[in-house]
């Protein structure tokens, strides 16, 4: 596939997405509108925004669950339509979706697989159990039992196996949903780690909290969304004060000058490396 | 502990890390997480069992002819045709679907069989191949409306009902029924081919040895990848008790006729099934799109395409069950599938621990729970009762089966075992 090739040439830098003018409507209201961002290999861009500003509408049309109603979508220099999520996931999409999105009838071994499966026609019921206690190990998971159906897990463990699940193809992009809200200290800094080590690796990562500790603690950038349309680019060089002005629409005249001058530079995307 | 990873303890397996689970080992174990299970909701095959009990003692009590071997032959050969039908739909319920044609498309199947082979003189093979079609096509039409239109798979199927019943008049014409002739394959198949005892026999032993082999081959593989298991004697005990079970009743089926190879046929069947339900790629994701429609679309499993086959399968299952029914009975008639076929087969189902919300079930469900079936409506026919109380009881063991069903359900939802 013309993908495989471009994917072992991934650099630290290079562009691997760029949304241009992507909108979303669900019937009368906008959640999504004229929405503009860049990912690149080796960066954490994080997305904040108020409840209901369009982050998780954004990052399910990034998914494939939802089609954009306009824009255009550039995955390694190709226009692309993800028009199913196996589509996206395909191409080096992976996402721990805010609901999580788990089969609670099904165990956690199950779950991670899901159609992904180990030999298809005769699953390999122990290589797939192997491979779920390392990738759960790698989270610091707490987990008793792998066999179990995911409906005895609590949240954070849930949380958990979502993201071990978006590990497994070893993606291109990880987009995660509020991917610490329900988890322990220890787990959180786990998943902060990884996120550290999967960029690391050359991976583009999209990671969406409402917690500015972590988003400034991990994030290369920072992209504010505000009302389903984009509200500036920020840097831990940007006070907390710009951020939350930002992300409530408070002081708008300085923050949306700022977040203007921003946009006109084509340069600001480097922003991140530079530090 | 204060380490941010837990590590494996030096010497111990991958998945035993959490002090906090208590590890069922051995027979002991075994017995402990079984009642673990039921207690919570989980009941798997225990109502078959105790119905089956229950309706042996009424029923043998009552007249002693029912536990009578070659009784028990007969029921098994009535059994095969309604088990197939109860095969299928076992695929459509996990999705949380239904099909209420069922019993129409294995009339219409019958039909088929009895004008393509008999009035048109084509080979069996071919006929089997035309009604089997049919049925195929029926299967899709439903996978298309549903993911189509988004029709209420219900609604579809009722439609189809009596659109199948009206196929099935149709194509018997005026005369209403097709008689098959008596010394064909097909109806001595329906009526009279038994296997040899010896073969019984060895059929008998061969699921106790595979348990065994694949058991230790299990044990084998997970030992090797550093992962526990529960021990081998719970293997060897499970084998040990399944074989008696079978060789009882092969001893005691001998004294009658023998084992039907109907029955037999429909077994292998359900084998099959039930290899591609719990060991294929598609039987986990029948599995996940009745659990969660939406999380199995996005893992990147194509749903619509899972819907269609589950109700290509169903409806084809039903067809088979159709020629089944029609070899049993030497005719195809206008009365092929009506009345409770349709019932009977989502009963045994449902009984056998097939959930009617999705999610939940297996193959062996149809075996099981249309042996209840089967035993019931034998039951009352011996006891000469007229088939309008036949219906009441069994349309009042439908309604039992589905409240153990939700009760079941709310349990398990309130122990954490959806
Ligand atoms: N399937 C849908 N149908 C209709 N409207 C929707 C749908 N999904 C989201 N919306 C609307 O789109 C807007 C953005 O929702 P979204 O879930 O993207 O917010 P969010 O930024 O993720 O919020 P939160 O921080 O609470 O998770 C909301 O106004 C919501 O009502
Ligand atoms: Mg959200």
């Amino acid at each position: 596939m013309v993908y495989d090739q471009a994917y072992a040439r991934r650099a630290k830098g290079d562009l691997l997405l760029s949304l241009r003018g992507v909108s979303k409507q669900f019937g009368a209201v906008t959640a999504l509108s004229d929405i503009e961002l860049d990912v690149r290999a080796g960066e954490v861009v994080a997305l904040v925004g108020d409840n209901g500003a369009g982050k998780s509408t954004l990052v399910k049309v990034l998914a494939g669950v939802h089609q954009p109603t306009a824009g255009t979508i550039e995955y390694l220099g190709q226009t692309v339509t993800l028009d199913t999520p196996g589509k996206a996931l395909e191409l080096g999409i992976a996402t721990v979706f805010q609901d999580l999105a788990l089969c609670e009838n099904l165990d956690v071994v199950a779950n991670l697989f899901l159609g992904h499966e180990v030999s298809p026609w005769r699953l390999d019921e122990v290589q797939m159990e192997v491979r779920a206690w390392t990738l759960l190990q790698e989270l610091a998971a707490r987990i008793p039992s792998v066999r179990e159906p995911i409906a005895s897990l609590s949240g954070g463990q849930r949380q958990t196996v979502a993201i071990a699940r978006s590990l497994l193809l070893d993606p291109q992009i990880i987009m995660l949903d509020e991917p610490t809200a329900a988890l322990g200290v220890a787990q959180t800094a786990e998943v902060l780690n990884l996120i550290e080590r999967v960029r690391d690796r050359g991976h583009g990562v999209i990671l969406i909290s409402h917690n500015m500790e972590d988003v400034r603690a991990v994030a290369d950038r920072i992209v504010v969304l505000r009302l389903g349309r984009n509200n500036g680019i920020f840097t831990n060089d940007n006070s907390h004060e710009e951020l939350v002005a930002a992300i409530t629409g408070a002081s708008d005249n300085s923050v949306s000058r700022r977040a203007a001058r921003k946009l006109d530079e084509p340069a600001h995307e480097s922003i991140g490396d530079a530090r | 502990m204060n380490e941010t990873a837990p590590k494996p303890p030096p010497s111990g397996n991958l998945d035993r890390g959490d002090t906090r689970v208590r590890h069922d080992v051995g027979i002991r174990g075994a017995v402990r997480s079984f009642l673990d299970r039921v207690q919570s909701g989980d009941l798997g095959m225990l109502p078959v069992f105790v119905g089956l009990l229950i309706i042996s003692t009424v029923f043998s009590a009552l007249n002693p002819i029912f536990l009578a071997p070659n009784n028990l032959v007969n029921l098994l050969f009535d059994a095969a045709a309604v088990g197939l039908i109860a095969l299928g739909i076992v695929c459509v319920l996990l999705l949380g679907e239904i099909d209420l044609s069922i019993g129409s498309m294995s009339g219409l199947s019958s039909a088929l069989l009895g004008v393509l082979w008999v009035q048109k003189g084509l080979p069996i093979p071919l006929a089997i191949a035309g009604a089997i079609a049919a049925g195929a096509l029926t299967g899709m039409t439903y996978g298309l409306l549903r993911n189509r239109f988004e029709m209420p798979s219900f609604v579809a199927t009722l439609a189809g009902l009596l659109a199948l019943l009206g196929m099935q008049l149709y194509i018997l014409g005026p005369t209403g029924s097709v008689n098959l002739p008596f010394a064909s394959p097909l109806v001595r198949f329906g009526q009279i081919y038994i296997m040899p005892m010896w073969l019984s026999y060895l059929m008998a032993i061969i699921p106790g040895v595979l348990m065994i082999v694949g058991g230790m081959r299990t044990m084998k593989r997970r030992a090797d990848a550093n992962l526990s298991s529960s021990g081998m004697s719970v293997v060897v005990l499970k084998a040990v008790v399944l074989t008696a079970a079978l060789l009882f009743a092969v001893w005691y089926l001998g004294m009658g006729r023998g084992v039907p190879w109907m029955f037999a046929v429909f077994v292998l069947f359900v084998v099959i099934m039930d290899y591609a339900l719990r060991r294929t790629k598609w039987g986990r994701s029948l599995f996940a799109v009745g659990g969660n429609a939406e999380a199995a679309r996005r893992s990147g499993i194509n749903v619509k395409r899972v819907r269609l086959s589950a109700f290509v399968v169903c409806s084809s299952f039903a067809a088979l069950g159709g020629v089944f029914a029609a070899s049993r009975l030497a005719s195809a008639s206008q009365q092929a599938g009506t009345g409770d076929v349709n019932l009977n087969a989502i009963a045994a189902a449902v009984i056998g621990g097939t959930s009617l919300f999705g999610g939940r079930g297996s193959a062996w469900s149809a075996l099981l729970g249309v042996l209840v079936i089967q035993a019931i409506s034998n039951g009352l026919t011996l006891l000469n009762l007229s088939s309008s109380l036949r219906y009441m009881i069994t349309g009042g063991v439908l309604a039992i089966a589905v409240i153990v069903d939700s009760l079941a359900r709310r349990s398990r939802a309130s122990h954490g075992r959806a």
